[in-house]
């Protein structure tokens, strides 16, 4: 990878970072000064609202790790881009609005709401937690790689670098998720990936389009078990959006259960037409920079085409362009996840509350995840995200798809499922991280992509448990079920 | 490093926690077997069962917690079968021979009306129960039955009779103590259903004879403001829901505010800063608006008030209040800041203890009493203030409290 990059990267980098810094520690005044109580109380209205999900959502996995797949292991990848955002979808149907009207701002919220147990939240805020780490391992990998691939600078500098802009940002500027900057984020990335995909198509065109082949035999191993790898994606993607931390806390934000599945069907929009893009990357990168395919560098890919294909300051200044895309999905994502960690861990795992221990758990919200990203072997961008996905799907789905939809939950068995199911994922992806099962053979597929087995395991020990304790039914559900499921103007009785 | 240590650190690490979880909740204080004489060892044994039958029983008689304690029941009574009833149905068995269960009611059925303890062979067709005789004993609370405690033995026993009866006495002490947790809970409901703030006579007095004034001067703004008042009515004399949102609430503070810029022309100045993502905050009905009527007040008594501080205020200088409500994670931070006369701190002090003896400040006192009984003593009123130097008060709301919903 001895492709140092143009200074206008480092550049693009570097103002990204210091935005980022900025508008954390001085706490960007966007939110709006007026004498207007009628433009005061006008909510987020659900589209800016799916701009800041989807601002927040689409990570590093996305901007760089899907195009890295598609260009090594071909078309079979782009279950990735569908999972991602099929995801929503089944968030849409069952749960947008019943969570919404629950009241909810966390998982853990949740939890106490539906089952009335302390117990129950603190086994999802450890959860939240585990999820979390899982999820910011990754980002923080992506970002080390992005700054080997344009400055030379050894692996680890990325890593640390955004670790401390994240904990900078969050720890100074506080608690705040200011939904104007998702949106910029959103529009940020967008942009980024769009317009030098547009001049490399153009540019493939004027090569005369050479066709794109997939044929040739893969040296690098992904999984002996191919199909089966396939199907435990699409089981962790299409469940696992739901119990994402950084984005369940969005949802908040809606005035309503109606605004909330208008601002997931928004969203749907949104997150598919960026997945468009990074399957071009993958398949101009098969062409222009097969080389990729064979170190353990191809989710640099989109960052090198520019200069392969366009080259030039056009392409620099392109590189320039994806290299700041890519820092701001690091940030973003990393930045709302630390910020949903750290919560968890103030409200439910430190003792008392105040700034000065929301600082502390930032700190910690990162440094494990940091170390981790140091120490363990470097997976693939998207598939580590799958995993994160895969513990969620085990988890939270259950917990939520049950916790809304069926009345007889119980808190011992929602503690049951989550164990068994999530507990599993958890240490599934523990060890396949740590490399103690090597491929090839079952036992490392199955552990790398657990979530075909532990979702059924959480959701059959969730129901069975639940049903051997009838008596544990909380007394509350009936007026729960109310609320999650009626729209709010009926439940609180105003007719307006 | 290598990957399997890593692994086989992670896993250890997960043993720990787990263990370390688990000792956690079972770990009981040890017994100690140096306790002294077989007699002094029996007392401790009895006291020790009987303060783990306790807690339960402090949530009243319901199936869930005779469930949990019928099993200590029944071994601080050595019996072999042991029922506790409610007056309608048999709410747990423990023990043997459950088959009686369908039989318990019709037998105790005497005792519900009378409340004595009766004695009462079992008549069951199975040779081989070895459930012939029962005492039964009233669980009394204010002289009204609750239920029954029924103990079973293979033959007639004075001791046993004797026992049940003071074990019973016991379980109807924790009863009792069930019976005044409830009344005590039903006490903080009825305070706060009394502390449902309530708008003042006052202000309606003055807003009508304000909208008065408007009436053949500008006939079209009175309507509005009639309007105004009607909206702001229906949402302050409500009787549903004790919760609302913070952006219903700062619809009806700017319905408030119009009707006070009717009598004070627009002196009033107000400046919003409203973070969009904490408007759907839930948070105690009519809790910013005394805020906000206390701030106006603050800054009329500066201007054209009673004048109990010396003012440096001119008669038509403008009144600034400013409200804002910012994210901060898990919570929302509302502040009211307002440039008016400001208070003595120590007399601000006094007004929130309650002795303020004056109609300021009660809306103060309400507002932070129903905060810390909503969300607890950690969530006040933050009030900074100094004379002239105008009042900046601060509360914090939590995006989520169990049981708080918004409608």
């Amino acid at each position: 990878m001895s492709t140092p990059g143009h200074p206008a990267a480092v550049a693009a980098v570097a103002l990204v970072v210091l935005a980022t810094v900025l508008v954390g520690g001085f706490g960007l005044r966007i939110s709006r000064t007026t004498s207007d109580f009628y433009v005061a109380s006008r909510t987020v209205r659900p589209r800016l609202n799916a701009a800041a999900i989807s601002g927040e959502y689409l990570s590093a996995a996305s901007f760089l790790g899907i195009a890295g797949l598609v260009l090594v292991h071909g078309p079979d990848m782009l279950w990735y881009p569908v999972g991602y955002t099929a995801g929503y979808l089944v968030l849409l149907v069952f749960v947008a609005a019943p969570l919404r009207r629950s009241g909810a701002y966390t998982l853990p919220d949740f939890a106490e709401g539906r089952l009335e147990s302390r117990q129950v939240r603190r086994l999802v805020s450890v959860f939240v937690v585990g999820a979390g780490w899982v999820y910011l391992v990754p980002q923080l990998q992506g970002a080390g790689l992005t700054l080997r691939i344009l400055t030379g600078a050894p692996g680890w500098l990325g890593d640390v670098l955004v670790a401390s802009v994240v904990v900078v940002a969050v720890a100074a500027g506080g608690m705040r998720s200011i939904t104007f900057v998702q949106v910029f984020q959103y529009w940020l990335k967008l942009t980024a990936l769009l317009v030098p995909a547009i001049f490399l198509v153009l540019a493939w065109q004027g090569d005369g389009r050479p066709r794109v082949s997939f044929d040739e035999q893969i040296s690098v191993f992904r999984a002996d078990h191919p199909l089966y790898a396939t199907y435990g994606l699409i089981v962790a993607t299409f469940l696992g959006t739901m119990g994402l931390p950084h984005v369940v806390v969005r949802f908040y934000t809606s005035p309503n259960g109606r605004d909330a599945r208008r601002t997931t069907v928004a969203v749907l929009a949104l997150v598919g037409l960026f997945y468009l893009l990074p399957p071009v990357y993958g398949a101009l990168g098969r062409l222009y920079a097969p080389e990729l395919m064979h170190g353990d560098a191809a989710d640099a890919a989109v960052l090198l085409l520019p200069a392969r294909v366009i080259g030039g300051l056009g392409g620099d200044l392109l590189g320039a362009l994806l290299a700041g895309g890519a820092f701001a999905a690091f940030l973003s994502t990393a930045s709302g996840l630390t910020m949903a960690v750290a919560g968890v861990i103030t409200q439910d795992v430190l003792p008392s509350r105040g700034v000065r221990h929301f600082r502390l758990a930032t700190v910690l919200a990162i440094a494990v995840p940091l170390a981790g990203s140091l120490v363990v072997s470097r997976v693939p961008v998207a598939d580590a995200v799958g995993m994160a996905f895969a513990v969620s799907a085990s988890s939270f789905c259950p917990l939520l798809v049950l916790g809304i939809w069926w009345r007889r939950l119980t808190p011992p068995g929602a503690i049951a499922g989550l164990l068994l199911g999530g507990g599993s994922a958890l240490l599934s992806v523990a060890i396949t991280v740590s490399g103690a099962v090597r491929p090839p053979g079952w036992p490392h597929a199955l552990l790398a992509w657990p979530a075909v087995w532990s979702v059924p395991v959480g959701f059959l020990a969730m129901v069975l448990v639940s049903l051997a304790t009838p008596g544990r039914i909380p007394p509350g559900t009936n007026a729960a079920m109310t609320r999650f499921h009626l729209p709010e103007a009926l439940t609180s009785g105003r007719v307006r | 490093m290598t990957g399997a240590g890593v692994a086989v650190i992670a896993v250890l690490v997960l043993l720990l926690f787990g263990t370390g979880f688990l000792l956690g909740r079972t770990a009981r204080p040890v017994r100690t077997s140096d306790v002294g004489t077989p007699v002094e060892h029996a007392t401790f044994e009895t006291l020790h069962t009987a303060s783990l039958a306790a807690p339960p029983l402090r949530a009243g008689l319901t199936e869930e917690s005779a469930r949990r304690s019928a099993r200590r029941l029944r071994s601080l009574l050595g019996t072999d079968a042991l029922c506790l009833t409610d007056r309608d149905r048999v709410l747990v068995w423990d023990g043997e021979g459950d088959h009686h269960g369908a039989d318990v009611m019709r037998d105790v059925q005497g005792l519900l009306a009378s409340g004595r303890d009766t004695a009462f062979h079992s008549d069951c067709g199975d040779l081989d129960c070895p459930l012939r005789w029962a005492v039964a004993v009233p669980l009394t609370v204010d002289h009204r039955v609750l239920g029954t405690l029924v103990a079973y033995a293979p033959r007639e026993s004075a001791v046993l009779a004797r026992a049940a009866g003071e074990v019973a006495r016991w379980v109807c002490v924790q009863l009792e103590l069930a019976e005044l947790d409830r009344s005590r809970t039903q006490l903080i409901e009825a305070e706060i259903k009394a502390l449902r703030a309530q708008i003042s006579p006052h202000f309606i007095f003055n807003s009508l004879a304000a909208i008065a004034s408007f009436v053949r001067t500008d006939p079209e703004r009175a309507r509005e403001l009639l309007l105004e008042f009607a909206d702001f009515t229906r949402y302050s004399f409500r009787r549903h829901g004790e919760f609302t949102t913070l952006a219903d609430e700062l619809h009806s503070i700017d319905q408030y505010l119009a009707l006070v810029r009717a009598r004070f022309g627009e002196r009033l100045s107000v400046t919003l800063q409203v973070a969009p993502e904490v408007l759907p905050v839930s948070l105690p009905f009519l809790c910013l608006q005394p805020l906000v009527e206390n701030a106006v007040k603050h800054g009329l008594e500066g201007a054209a008030g009673p004048r109990p501080y010396d003012s440096v205020r001119a008669g038509n200088e403008p009144i600034r209040i400013t409200i804002s409500a910012l994210d901060a994670g898990a919570e929302a931070e509302v502040v009211i800041e307002d440039d008016g006369t400001g208070m003595e701190p120590e007399r601000l002090r006094q007004i929130l203890r309650g002795e303020g003896g004056t109609s300021t400040g009660i809306g103060l006192v309400n507002v932070d009493e129903r905060l810390r009984q909503v969300y607890g003593d950690d969530y006040g009123l933050v009030i900074e203030t100094g004379v002239g130097a105008g009042m900046k008060i601060t509360l914090r709301l939590p995006k989520y409290r169990a049981g708080v919903h918004g409608s």
